[in-house]
């Protein structure tokens, strides 16, 4: 039997406890055990993109100790996921901990995909809009991207597209960001709404009643700009997607 | 705020604007990727490319001094600037020994990069971009917005009002065809008219010291047929190894750029023409410091296709004038801080770090990661504002501490529900974004009651 460690990103655990509920209900669907170190906190990723790499390096060991026992870690985010695989080794270069967790790290719909190799079978009755988050598309190529000559491949779209029911819609621009950027949502607050607005717009434009996608952080961002402007979507994370249609 | 900030926030205040030029820009990353598809192998020659790139730039300087060797045999005069003073006074030197009053100009962004214009009007000469776009902003006093599309922030109409006052086309006219003929009628009289011509060089070749520039608007042949003055310009990493690399890059430059095949001209200078004279200038500019800064060497691989500007939701939402920089966009925003770190500290920030332009980039240059080993290098300076710097301290203290984590967010969740919503809007999230409703429990805590369970 699979045993995996949770590694729920922080603003999950403290704003979105039901993704990562919904995560531990799908795992534990697909028959992996799920353990969840309590002593974690951050991947430190908030103060690396922002620059301040000292900071970040306590966040990265204390990373790497808290899931040395598990032979995988499993994340609902690939942005949180990238800056555990992408970034670490240049913050604390040379480490064997380090190391192994850049390795045995995985993006939730990436394990299902490739470790755990699953169809999930199930239903889910709408007119669904992929938001393709920038660090896990280009970050962990969940999926081929629109700028290289690749033949196309999509793990979340894999995952999603066999459930009865689900239109899987086809957009204007399937990957240009969101504009949510971590801190860029705030330091650069007009660029990342006018972004935010234009993504929205193109899944309004598909006709999507629900936008998902593998990264609260986006759907959080796109969420707010919903929300604020009355509009009928709603988004929902993919992890929850497909716990609700594998139910 | 950063200046690059105040800008953006100008440039999208006009809604239909931003819409506008976003799309404007947006059509030519299509146009891009329907080139692209068309090359099987297009991977392949990125890949070749790029190692190409990092092949000469490991030999640089020897491949420069077969570069000059080679083009001083073919009976070009090479000359060598340090920075951008030295430039300009070279090319005014060999200018004004010639007693030339007249200069035309194909495109150059390494002349921007120096401002030769105004230092050349200043001594007495006229100087005139004879691109298209580079004549629009000339005739505007202002900078390109695009390195490849000088003018591509105007719209047509604004062009028509610009050459009905300038050229003295008819009130109203909007053509574009009509305006093009215009603009040739009168840049024909300024090429006729002209004692030099200068150009700037997309590849210099090593092996043969011939140089190539491509141009769409055959401006650059036309301004070194006529006059019997030749002054090319470029960087020191424009060299190529030989014309078999060469042929990697031609392939690469045009699609990435416009989604043409090839550039309409494609101009090789081998030595001056008869009874003529070729001037080379090869311009360090910054560049030798950059090459020996290993995180960020693999920019000077950029061959200025502007893929990388078409590419990016920043530089489309926010124009390339907002960067206050003559190379905007991704690439300008890693090439800038190396010239002044303070000035330029916003634009390594000016980015989602989502990573489409190292992807769309022909010669893959790693750009996000070298935005991202800029704000650690401004951070290490003391170059990014102290608020930020604050809030990251406490953020890594608390978060080193899961009990103090846990706290501190229970905190949150307790507190913001309590805050009146006029407080809510007032900061930078909640202006235009409502938060999300905070849960009860975090997500250790329903661990927590479940292991108990």
């Amino acid at each position: 039997m699979l045993e995996v460690a949770l590694f729920v990103p922080c603003y999950v655990d403290q704003l979105y406890p039901a993704i990562a509920v919904a995560t531990v209900e799908l795992l534990e669907r697909f028959g992996v055990k799920v353990h969840y170190p309590e002593r974690q906190t951050c991947c430190g990723q908030p103060m690396a993109n922002s620059g301040f790499f000292d900071d970040a390096v306590p966040l990265v060991r204390r990373m790497a100790d808290v899931f040395a026992p598990y032979e995988h870690v499993v994340c609902p985010s690939g942005s949180c996921t990238s800056m555990v695989r992408n970034h670490t080794e240049a913050l604390v270069p040379g480490d064997d901990g380090v190391l192994a967790l850049r390795k045995k790290t995985f993006e939730l719909c990436e394990f299902l995909h490739d470790v755990v190799k699953v169809r999930p079978e199930g239903r889910f009755p709408h007119r669904v809009g992929l938001h393709q988050s920038c660090h896990g598309l280009r970050g962990l190529r969940l999926g081929s991207g629109s700028e290289r000559l690749v033949s196309p491949s999509n793990k979340v779209r894999a995952l999603i597209e066999g459930l009865d029911g689900l239109q899987l819609l086809e957009l204007a621009r399937p990957d240009d960001c969101c504009g949510f950027g971590g801190t860029f949502a705030v330091a650069e607050e007009a660029l990342s709404c006018a972004m935010g607005r234009d993504r929205i717009a193109d899944h309004e434009r598909a006709g999507a009643e629900v936008i998902t996608g593998t990264d609260i952080s986006c759907l959080m961002h796109m969420d707010g700009l919903l929300r604020r402007e009355r509009k009928p979507q709603r988004v929902l994370h993919v992890a929850e997607l497909l716990a609700e249609a594998t139910a | 705020m950063s200046a690059f900030s105040e800008n953006a926030q100008a440039f999208i205040a006009d809604g239909p604007r931003l819409a506008w030029h976003d799309k404007a820009i947006w059509f030519v990353r299509q146009k891009r990727d329907t080139a692209r598809a068309a090359v099987p192998e297009w991977e392949e020659l990125r890949a070749t490319a790029s190692q190409i790139k990092a092949h000469t730039l490991s030999r640089l300087a020897g491949y420069l001094e077969q570069f000059e060797a080679n083009a001083i045999e073919l009976g070009a005069v090479v000359h060598w600037a340090r920075d951008a003073d030295e430039h300009n006074r070279i090319v005014h030197e060999i200018l004004r020994e010639r007693g030339v009053k007249r200069l035309v100009k194909s495109k150059s962004m390494l002349t921007e990069e120096c401002h030769l214009n105004p230092y050349l009007e200043e001594r007495g000469i006229e100087v005139v971009d004879t691109d298209l776009g580079e004549r629009i902003v000339q005739f505007r006093h202002e900078p390109p917005s695009h390195i490849v599309m000088p003018a591509i922030h105007l719209k047509k109409e604004e062009i028509g009002d610009l050459f009905h006052e300038k050229l003295g086309t008819p009130q109203g006219l909007a053509d574009p065809k009509a305006l093009t003929e215009a603009a040739r009628q009168h840049l024909r009289e300024k090429f006729l008219a002209a004692d030099a011509g200068l150009t700037g060089v997309n590849f210099a070749i090593a092996e043969t010291g011939g140089i190539v520039v491509c141009t769409n608007e055959g401006n650059a042949d036309l301004g070194t047929s006529l006059p019997p003055l030749h002054i090319a310009c470029m960087g020191i990493e424009k060299i190529v190894p030989g014309t078999r690399e060469l042929a990697v890059f031609l392939r690469l430059l045009a699609r990435s750029a416009t989604g043409q095949p090839i550039t309409t001209y494609t101009s090789h200078f081998h030595g001056p023409r008869p009874a003529g004279e070729l001037h080379v200038v090869i311009v360090d500019r910054g560049r030798s410091k950059i090459l020996g800064r290993s995180e960020f060497r693999a920019s000077l691989k950029c061959i200025r296709c502007g893929a990388c500007l078409n590419t990016c939701p920043v530089y489309r939402r926010s124009g390339g004038h907002s960067y206050g920089v003559t190379v905007p966009g991704p690439i300008g925003s890693t090439l800038a801080p190396h010239a002044d770190a303070a000035k330029y500290a916003g634009l390594p920030f000016a980015s989602t770090l989502c990573g489409s332009c190292s992807d769309v980039c022909p010669v893959h240059v790693d750009l996000h990661h070298q935005l991202l080993a800029w704000r650690g290098e401004l951070a290490r300076q003391g170059l990014v504002p102290l608020g930020k710097r604050i809030v990251s301290r406490v953020g890594a203290f608390v978060l080193a501490r899961s009990w103090l984590y846990q706290i501190a967010g229970k905190l949150v969740r307790w507190v913001v529900p309590l805050l009146p919503a006029r407080l809510l809007r007032a900061n930078a999230w909640g202006r235009q974004r409502d938060l999300p409703p905070m849960p009860r429990e975090s997500f250790s805590e329903i661990w927590r009651k479940r292991g108990r369970s």
